[in-house]
């Protein structure tokens, strides 16, 4: 009976090492092809090890300034967006988490943020609504139309609502407005869910890619993940200025582009344990969040 | 469905009433974002009604009526239904075998015995949702071609190129299996934590009544998670027309519209890239009606028969 239960135990290990292996394998197997000869890699010689060792495709991606220039479209929508993200959510997320008696239009708003969860108008309208406003083109498009997420307005709710009220309200005695709760009472004994709201802020600000292809109008505006799309294989724009049919010629050797999306997620994998903690929390604590 | 936390417990004289006024300044940010981008565009899908010139302005109303045209082209093309095929197909078969990986990994994972491998393991499939489908799609369209390391492979092993990417069949597969790979590790935060909030208790009753451990899953660990499975599946429903489309306009081409063109990716096609937006438009707003029954539903059958409140 021992007997059996320890070879259960062996298997299920070796299973979920083999499972949780597999996850790293495309990120391995475009590490190996970037630090490869080209040829080998056409051959398909490679596979989870680099072969005919050589840094071309990093001095490529060095001299890129295409890439670059990207990079630094990302990093200027970070340190905007993210802010704006919290800000939003912070100022929404504290007055719906009172109670219907203490602030009286709260179901107006509920149903006003809910309604949105339910519906949408689809991407045309929302293309043809940003274009009216003359967004398109501008940081502005990258950063306003996605300022807001319901389940992180949620999320925040469902934390504050665990905060013990007591600490409201020895501020309220003491003649604090709600502003000033808010900003010096509540936010730092909410780090934790803040640290949550961030962590899924970057993440979603770092993977959009949609947004600028279809809002930025040329390329060199384009955010890191939008050229990575632009350069890929797939696609054929018809409008490409010459600098960037240049790029495109370079992006056709595959050592190139695996080192450029190999790049692409080493931001993210270097943070990623920082964050982990924080989105396994928000995860539990937002519980429809997806 | 939302909750309403009855008997109003007013404070004297006039803090009430600046409060109020101070929750509604706060909330402004917000209300103004969604009218400008999310109820904006609702009052847009007028467009699926008109013959729609972008230089004539959209609220200026010196657009063509044309009624419901655009719904029976969109109706009448055979792209749509094979779009609406796959994208109900692609949905469906994802949510079952997400939802049984993500079930069983967390099972499997709560069984781990050391706890340093335990957390590794959970840290590494954790990691693909958070790769985005740019870096994937492009890693996947090298592997999988048919002169990739997959491939390869397969013939080293005696067998046959497999078209996956130009192949509706394997195709439609690949779809499925890489998406569930790509996000069935982070279901499992949700099943881990349940399984933690388990009574030990109860597992220890059940070696006592000499249940060995395949029994204790059956019938310790898994009643002790129906119930977020169930309103996890519930709240799946309203989803049902959002397939991926990142990830399907990162793999596909039009060798395997067949299997793989999804709605959304049909919108894409029609509005953005051929600019025909009222036809493009019809068809959103089919997917949105649609999606919002289904929402609906899905979140009063949460409500209902899981006593499921959100707000």
């Amino acid at each position: 009976m021992k007997k059996r239960f320890s070879i259960a135990t062996v298997a299920n290990t070796v299973f979920c090492s083999l499972v949780a292996f597999s996850c790293l394998l495309p990120v391995i197997h475009l590490a190996a092809m970037s630090l490869s000869n080209e040829d080998l890699v056409i051959f398909g010689q490679v596979s989870l090890w680099p072969k005919g060792f050589n840094l071309s495709s990093y001095e490529y991606i060095i001299e890129n300034s295409a890439f670059w220039r990207s990079c630094m479209v990302t990093l200027l929508r970070l340190v905007t967006g993210v802010p704006l993200k919290l800000i939003v959510c912070v100022m929404a997320a504290y007055p719906l988490s009172k109670l219907d008696g203490s602030f009286r239009h709260r179901s107006l708003f509920v149903w006003l943020i809910f309604f949105t969860m339910l519906f949408n108008g689809g991407l045309i309208p929302w293309f043809i609504v940003i274009n009216e406003l003359k967004l398109t083109g501008s940081l502005w498009a990258l950063i306003l139309p996605c300022a807001v997420v319901p389940g992180n307005i949620l999320l925040l709710l469902n934390f504050l609502r665990t905060l013990p009220g007591e600490v409201e309200d020895s501020a309220l005695i003491d003649g604090a407005g709600r502003y000033r709760i808010l900003f010096r009472i509540i936010l730092p004994i909410s780090k934790p869910a803040l640290a949550t709201l961030c962590v899924y802020a970057i993440l979603e600000h770092w993977n959009a890619w949609f947004d600028g292809i279809i809002l930025m109008n040329s390329p060199d505006r384009y955010p890191l993940m939008s050229y990575l799309y632009y350069t890929g294989e797939t696609i054929s724009f018809s409008q490409k200025s010459s600098a960037e049919i240049v790029d495109a010629a370079g992006m056709g050797r595959r050592t190139y582009r695996a080192a450029q999306v190999f790049i692409s997620t080493l931001p993210m994998l270097a943070v990623y344990p920082f964050f982990q903690r924080y989105f396994t929390k928000g995860i539990v604590l937002g519980a429809v969040k997806g | 469905m939302l909750t309403t936390r009855n008997k109003p417990v007013r404070r004297k004289g006039g803090i009430y009433r600046s409060d109020n006024w101070a929750y509604i300044s706060m909330l402004l940010p917000t209300v103004i974002l969604l009218l400008m981008f999310n109820y904006l565009p609702m009052a847009g899908l007028l467009i699926a009604f008109e013959r729609f010139i972008p230089a004539k302005g959209l609220f200026s109303g010196s657009q063509d009526w044309v009624g419901l045209r655009s719904f029976s082209m969109a109706f009448t093309d055979p792209l749509f239904p094979q779009a609406l095929r796959n994208t109900v197909f692609l949905s469906i078969s994802k949510m079952i075998l997400y939802m049984m990986a993500s079930v069983g990994m967390a099972i499997l994972m709560s069984e781990l015995k050391n706890s340093f491998h335990k957390r590794l393991t959970q840290t590494l499939v954790y990691i693909p949702h958070f790769i985005s489908w740019i870096i994937l799609g492009s890693a996947m369209r090298m592997m999988f071609a048919s002169d990739g390391i997959v491939n390869r492979l397969i013939n080293s092993l005696g067998g046959e190129n497999v078209g996956f990417l130009t192949e509706p069949g394997p195709f439609s597969r690949l779809l499925i299996v890489s998406d569930v790979w790509k996000e069935f590790g982070f279901g499992t935060i949700i099943y881990m934590a349940a399984i933690a909030g388990i009574d030990p208790g109860l597992y220890e009753a059940a070696r006592i009544d000499g249940a060995n451990k395949p029994q204790q899953i059956r019938y310790v660990t898994i009643p002790g998670i129906s119930h977020i499975i169930v309103i996890l599946s519930l709240l799946n429903i309203g989803g049902v027309l959002n397939s991926s489309f990142d990830q399907i306009i990162n793999l596909y081409s039009p060798n395997v519209y067949q299997s793989g063109d999804v709605l959304d990716t049909l919108i894409y096609r029609k509005g953005i890239v051929a600019s025909n937006y009222s036809l493009a438009t019809a068809i959103g707003m089919f997917k949105g009606g649609v999606g919002l029954a289904l929402t609906s539903l899905a979140y009063y059958l949460a409500y209902r028969f899981a006593d499921y409140r959100i707000f």
